[in-house]
């Protein structure tokens, strides 16, 4: 009796309670999402859908392909791509102070004392706080805030994309910063380096690749969030398939489709051939 | 010192035409970008512009808090958590059924690979306006929209993450005769397991953001509320519905944050 | 010039176990070289960090060049570091970093900020180059000037830090075990050049050896450490193998032929980490 209950005892996965645990969690998070997104997706399949989305997806051919379409089509595409570089490059002016000024592997103090001073704990405590605010924000949130402040525009565009782009810029710098080899640099600051001249000879040359291939995803991301900021009227192709969405044009829809499909593309290409170069 | 070596001759840096020319080239293109935007810079910094936006967040406080708004608030906030959640978690299981082919070889990898690259190519809030049109305005077609941008962003980094695990367990199943699906499960999904959850929750953080704003098209949640109350300038209610979806986005970082770490130490 | 420097009754403890340093007192002259010898533990590693101002003593007094660094502001203290050079056993080179940038990290890095970023962006200034290549040149590394880091064998890291030594030109120069993973007959030419570099300007040189040899050879002055005691501090010529015998104990033997000390060196690992913390 007591062998063979031993025995089932060492038989039973010891971490069964954490398995069946984990599965009744998903099954609790599971069901009320699906409830409360009112998932049906026979929806699709009603009649009333079936012609609205039929119909929608039957204008989808032939592909708009008038000259004045394609000259608009040209100009958005330009602009939009213009509005995510102008957001990540004033991102960039955000999130390097940022990252610099947060980062603890640079602390003087912490040399001798193995901690930093009580002031500047503070101070890289609060830089974090503002970059975690800063990407805590959706940049459509920004970008409908700066509408309304400074009016419909590019700027507005630029603007949400530097804030909350900056933000996430950088908090991942930072991590990167600090999670590489610091001895390089602290020896350089033992040796009475500045700050930045130990970040610039001692930690930026183990991670410029990285720092490099996410700024480059990034720079994807941005023409994403470029694209979504013309829903609300910031310009570029967001507005302008809007525009043809209302219009119920889909054979200017998918043309727009697919020039996301190339600058993704593109972006692509690019990421992989600077990561061969850093190599 | 330098008596060691007879005049030892200096030889010269290696080229480095090809970076310098790509530095220069991105100078120019992002001096272009900023040349081409439209719109005022000049008044941007100026006193009014500041004035009108200081005006407008001052407008926020105090934010609105009678019952029935907050119930709304309330409700829109399990909302968005819920088209998060639901959103990715889809997304997360189509990712990985596309991933396999897009983790192979040959025609199949290809295709798997467009398909990919097309889903992540279009964004959400662009996936939710399509789906809108065919599905009626609410949540349902924000999830889905969100799941669909996300199964192309997760297959991505699934796929590389599944050609990157060593096939050596893997290999060994099917040479004793294992079946494609029993490998895949025993070989390499136990290896790959931990890395696949950490890019899911990195996701989720993503996707809370974007949940928070579908509702601009339609889409439900949170996002819905603010561009209402934004549209007929309620601005302390829009100050409360913002408020929530900081601390909706506070929360869920935290969570994924641990839960990341949890999967990292198991 | 470079600074006298005087430690008074010197002590520094770590947080746990007992004391790396114990009443420590000694002079560097200006222009002064020793050499550092006692067995592994020996706390050879704790005062050239304590001299490098890179631990503060938990007891006792340093005397800068006429100042106690403990008691300035930490900014003029970092200005101190400025004056002092000192070489960990295991260079941290970054892996990517090209040679000529290793060679003239603390110099630029002490610098303002326009050569740093004008070394990276586009190539270092055509002295600095020179001057990383002449120093390179006296360790004969002159063919590795444009190579990268990660290129290269453990001693040629140990030469690529005393490269970079000679262009950073401090005053006060601090070495930890620097030919450790030189072979003997490089390791004593790789010495003597550190050696007639420090000479001609007139800076201090403070080296830890492992081998005795060496040490007696090259140097006139020899300071034999034992459990964080200063046993001895004698000319080299009246370091006897009698003394020697004392101070290494059972490790006497392998001091003698110059054998390198285990790497799990108790203090060079107790830095390391909490550098790393």
């Amino acid at each position: 009796m007591t062998s063979s209950a031993a025995a089932s005892d060492t038989l039973r996965d010891p971490l069964w309670h954490q398995r069946i645990g984990f599965t009744v969690c998903a099954a609790l998070l599971l069901i009320p999402s699906l409830w409360i997104t009112e998932f049906k997706p026979w929806v699709f399949f009603d009649e009333q859908s079936l012609t609205a989305g039929g119909m929608f997806l039957r204008s989808f051919w032939p592909p708009a392909h008038s000259g004045d379409f394609l000259v608009l089509l040209a100009q958005a595409t330009w602009n939009t791509i213009a509005v995510a570089t102008a957001g990540v490059t004033l991102a960039l002016l955000i999130a390097v102070p940022g990252a610099l000024l947060g980062n603890r592997a640079l602390s003087v103090s912490a040399l001798a004392h193995g901690r930093m001073r009580v002031i500047g704990r503070a101070g890289r405590g609060g830089v974090r706080g503002v970059l975690i605010v800063l990407r805590s924000v959706p940049e459509l949130v920004w970008g409908l805030l700066f509408v309304r402040a400074v009016g419909l525009g590019d700027t507005a565009g630029v603007l949400a994309i530097a804030l909350t782009f900056g933000g996430m810029i950088g908090k991942v710098f930072l991590e990167v910063f600090e999670s590489v080899d610091r001895r390089p640099a602290q020896a350089l600051l033992q040796g009475g380096a500045t700050r930045l001249g130990a970040f610039l000879l001692g930690t930026l040359p183990t991670c410029a690749p990285e720092l490099v291939s996410y700024l480059v995803f990034r720079w994807e991301c941005a023409i994403r969030s470029s694209v979504i900021l013309g829903f609300v009227g910031a310009g570029g192709l967001g507005q302008q398939m809007e525009l043809s969405m209302k219009m119920l044009a889909g054979g200017e829809v998918i043309v727009f489709l697919l020039t996301f499909v190339l600058l993704v593309a593109v972006a692509d290409a690019l990421s992989k051939r600077l990561r061969r170069w850093m190599a | 010192m330098k008596e060691t070596r007879a005049n030892p001759v200096m030889p010269p840096p290696p080229a480095a035409a090809g970076p310098r020319r790509f530095a220069l080239a991105l100078i120019a293109f992002v001096a272009l970008c900023f040349g081409t935007l439209r719109g005022e810079w000049s008044g941007l910094f100026s006193l009014e512009s500041l004035r009108k936006m200081a005006e407008l967040f001052a407008g926020f406080v105090p934010p609105a808090t009678d019952g029935d708004f907050l119930q709304q608030v309330a409700v829109g906030f399990v909302e968005t958590l819920a088209i998060s959640v639901l959103g990715t978690l889809l997304a997360a299981f189509a990712g990985l059924a596309v991933a396999l082919p897009a983790a192979g070889q040959g025609a199949r990898r290809a295709v798997a690979r467009l398909v990919l690259n097309a889903l992540r190519a279009v964004p959400e809030l662009v996936w939710a306006a399509l789906l809108v049109i065919a599905a009626g305005l609410g949540p349902f077609p924000g999830t889905l929209a969100l799941a669909l941008h996300t199964t192309g962003v997760l297959g991505r980094l699934f796929a590389d993450a599944l050609e990157n695990t060593p096939p050596d367990a893997a290999l060994a199943l099917r040479r004793n005769g294992g079946g494609a699906v029993a490998a895949f499960c025993y070989g390499t999904l136990p290896t790959a397991l931990p890395q696949l959850l950490s890019y899911t929750l990195y996701r989720w953080e993503n996707n809370i953001r974007a949940a928070a704003v579908l509702g601009v098209v339609g889409g439900g949640g949170l996002g819905q509320l603010l561009y209402f109350h934004l549209g007929l300038f309620h601005f302390n209610e829009a100050g409360s519905v913002l408020l929530a979806m900081l601390v909706l986005v506070a929360c869920v970082d935290v969570t994924s944050d641990r839960l990341r770490l949890a999967v990292a130490r198991a | 010039m470079s600074p006298r420097l005087a430690l008074d009754a010197v002590a520094h403890g770590y947080a746990r176990g007992r004391d790396a340093l114990r009443d420590v007192s000694l002079v560097i002259e200006p222009g002064e070289q020793v050499a550092l010898i006692g067995p592994s533990g020996a706390g050879k590693t704790t005062l050239l960090h304590t001299l490098a101002l890179a631990l503060p003593p938990t007891r006792g007094h340093i005397d800068w060049g006429g100042r106690d660094p403990w008691a300035l502001t930490s900014s003029e203290r970092h200005a101190l570091r400025r004056q002092c050079f000192l070489a960990p056993q295991h260079p941290p080179l970054p892996p990517r970093q090209r040679v000529v940038h290793a060679v003239l990290a603390t110099r630029l890095a002490r610098g303002g900020l326009w050569p740093a970023l004008r070394s990276l962006l586009a190539t270092p200034r055509e002295a600095d180059v020179r001057d990383a290549f002449d120093a390179l040149a006296a360790f004969r590394l002159e063919d590795k000037l444009w190579l990268r880091c990660d290129r290269l064998s453990g001693g040629e890291r140990q030469r690529v830090a005393l490269a970079r030594m000679a262009v950073a030109a401090s005053p006060v120069n601090l070495l930890d075990e620097p030919v450790s993973s030189l072979d003997p007959v490089l390791g004593a030419s790789a010495l003597a050049a550190v050696q007639s570099d420090a000479k001609a300007r007139g800076a201090s040189l403070v080296v830890s050896l492992h081998d005795v040899n060496l040490a007696r050879a090259s140097f006139t002055r020899l300071i034999g450490l034992r459990e964080g005691q200063i046993q001895f501090d004698l000319p080299a010529s009246a370091v006897t193998d009698e003394r020697l015998r004392e101070l290494y104990g059972a490790e006497f033997g392998r001091a003698m032929a110059g054998v390198a000390l285990p790497e799990d060196d108790a203090d060079a690992l107790r830095l390391t980490v909490s550098g790393c913390a």
